[in-house]
């Protein structure tokens, strides 16, 4: 295990930076780890990457219906091909791309959308990616994930390396605490309980999972509500047995993604719950049908209520 | 084999390939016959692939970018013991695994195609891996030219030649047509062989129903080495039947009974000139 099992709760560098060291060392000892980017390298702080395995890179430039079609290519002919570009352009310019020459051929690209969200701030709506759950849970054959801290990314990062099925994976650019380090299991598909709780639980994704976390402390100390909160990584297969468990004793649940409230994570809990009988108290926290508030992602978390004074407030009006 | 013995093969491929869509009352007639003398010469003289070596890495690729001319495709695999040619009764039914574009649920088939613009940039991730691993397998895929106007083969032109990827080649079914109307009508690409050229490639010109010319220019590839190749094949929509011939009606017509018989009628008396020229 890497020096990141060594961090404790609060500290974290960016998962971007997680993502390329973790690459890093899978590429020293596999010649078959291929990057992919569309002049891409620099956001993607792959530059020290491009530099020790020049013969591992592989500059598309910008041209990301290009790149995932090749990187297709070359997973077809044995090679492991993380295509790495802003999720933005990825998942919405080379959308067919990923629906027919990764899932429905079955080439096992693991597709990184860098920046993902409203990471890109104040650049605008242009560079979010609030479709891209939506997008890709409507295409068979492909697992989303959204790492929320750095452990969760470079667990994702060196299990999608070893798949054999295409991987969709994003994540963001500033700094991500850790949630919680005794809860050090990671799969695919399989969500993190990083807090326990029976009043209500915030069942949340990508970099939403540290402002639930960090509301479900909150209502503890100040309101006496215990608060689960959980790092629902994979949108798909979402875990279906821990939403159940966690739905069991009527409690809220509240769930939380960096994503339009239309078609990710908060409408598939839905779904099953309601489905499965389940009539728990519901809220999902996103960015509403808008283009959003202008500002950085912390303004535009704090706007939508992805905070811990939002989440705290969206909880206590839940358990009236 | 002989161009003839070529000749010959053809025209019982044209007849399966009408017979096969005639059952199925689907298919893309058209652009099946103008296709198929190509992938008869590819499958039949040039490529390394064979049921025997379908998942040895070192094979030749061929992949089809105008998948809806799949049925000129499941004929020739057919025939080169892919599968059961009884496969084929199924076309296009209930569960069948022989649908109206490629898929790899089918022996023989290399990658899901049917959205155009895509086999490019596939078959160029393929030729630079082979690169990578210097490999000395090829890859050919197969465009339509009514495809060409897709941007995302641009893209994938662009990276073949800045890559030198001398093992690729394109081949560009020209036969004039698509759906619309004459190309030239609806969305202009001549002249092909320039700017293919422009973008960094070597491109040939030939007629794709030459068998000696076919061979003769794919055993010519790379034509220029460090450099993609592209091959303008200048085709004939509905070729070996005069009557579906530069007729944009057959890009996806069904003939009917009266139809399917007159076809099968001059493709046998084509069938019996080759066989006396044989004799």
């Amino acid at each position: 295990m890497s020096a990141i099992a060594e961090q404790k709760i609060g500290e974290g560098k960016a998962n971007l930076e997680v993502f390329s060291e973790t690459l890093q060392e899978l590429a020293a000892n596999d010649r078959d780890i291929i990057v992919a980017t569309s002049d891409s390298r620099g956001s993607g702080k792959l530059v020290p990457y491009g530099q020790k395995f020049p013969q591992q890179i592989v500059e598309i430039g910008i041209a990301e219906q290009n790149l995932v079609g090749i990187s297709a290519g070359l997973a077809s002919a044995g090679k492991k091909v993380f295509a790495v570009s802003p999720a933005c352009f990825l998942t919405a310019r080379a959308f067919e791309q990923i629906k027919n020459d990764v899932a429905y051929s079955g080439n096992p690209v693991k597709l990184i959308g860098i920046s993902a969200g409203v990471s890109y701030g104040a650049l605008g709506s242009t560079h979010h990616s609030l479709h891209d759950f939506a997008a890709l849970r409507a295409v068979n054959n492909i697992v989303v994930c959204a790492p929320a801290d750095n452990f969760e990314t470079e667990r994702a990062i060196r299990l999608a390396a070893e798949t054999n099925y295409p991987v969709y994976i994003r994540f963001g650019k500033k700094p991500m605490p850790f949630l919680n380090r005794d809860h050090n299991e990671f799969q695919f598909g399989k969500g993190r309980v990083v807090r326990e709780g029976n009043d209500l639980t915030f069942v949340a994704t990508g970099e939403a999972a540290w402002p639930a976390l960090q509301a479900a402390v909150k209502l503890e100390r100040e309101f006496q509500i215990n608060a689960a909160a959980v790092s629902m990584h994979t949108i798909k297969p979402l875990d279906y047995d821990l939403l159940q468990k966690l739905a069991a004793n009527g409690a809220p649940v509240i769930t939380v993604e960096e994503h339009s409230v239309y078609g990710g994570l908060g409408e598939a809990c839905a779904s099953f719950l309601m489905q499965n009988g389940f009539r728990n108290p519901f809220r999902i926290v996103g960015i509403p049908d808008e283009y959003t508030v202008t500002g950085s992602q912390k303004d535009i978390f704090e706007h939508y209520g992805i905070s811990e004074k939002g989440l705290c407030e969206a909880a206590l009006k839940l358990l009236k | 084999m002989t161009e003839q013995e070529l000749a010959l093969k053809s025209v019982g491929y044209r007849k399966k390939i009408l017979k096969y869509i005639y059952k199925a009352s689907a298919g893309h007639t058209g652009g099946s016959l103008s296709c198929v003398d190509i992938l008869n010469v590819l499958y039949n003289e040039i490529l390394n692939v064979n049921p025997g070596n379908f998942n040895d890495p070192d094979r030749d690729r061929y992949i089809q970018s105008k998948g809806h001319s799949v049925e000129a495709l499941y004929v020739v695999l057919a025939d080169r013991g892919f599968f059961p040619e009884s496969d084929l009764e199924t076309l296009c039914g209930y569960q069948s695994h022989y649908i109206g574009h490629p898929t790899r649920k089918v022996n023989g088939i290399e990658q899901n195609t049917g959205a155009l613009g895509h086999g490019l940039s596939i078959s160029a991730g393929v030729a630079l891996a082979g690169k990578m691993d210097k490999k000395s397998y090829r890859v050919f895929t197969l465009l339509g030219d009514g495809e060409l106007p897709e941007g995302s083969n641009w893209e994938a032109a662009l990276t073949a030649a800045h890559y030198g990827l001398d093992n690729l080649c394109a081949i560009i079914d020209y036969n004039a047509l698509q759906i619309t109307g004459p190309t030239a009508e609806v969305c202009n690409t001549d002249p092909i062989d320039k700017k293919f050229e422009s973008f960094g490639w070597e491109a040939r010109n030939v007629d794709g129903h030459d068998f000696k010319s076919l061979k003769e220019t794919f055993l010519a590839t790379p034509f220029v080495k460090g450099k993609p190749s592209v091959v303008i094949a200048h085709t004939i929509k509905g070729k070996g039947v005069s009557f579906m011939e530069n007729s944009v009606k057959w890009h996806h017509g069904v003939p009917t009974k009266a139809q399917y018989m007159e076809a099968i009628n001059e493709l046998e008396k084509t069938e019996e000139l080759i066989s006396g020229v044989l004799q």
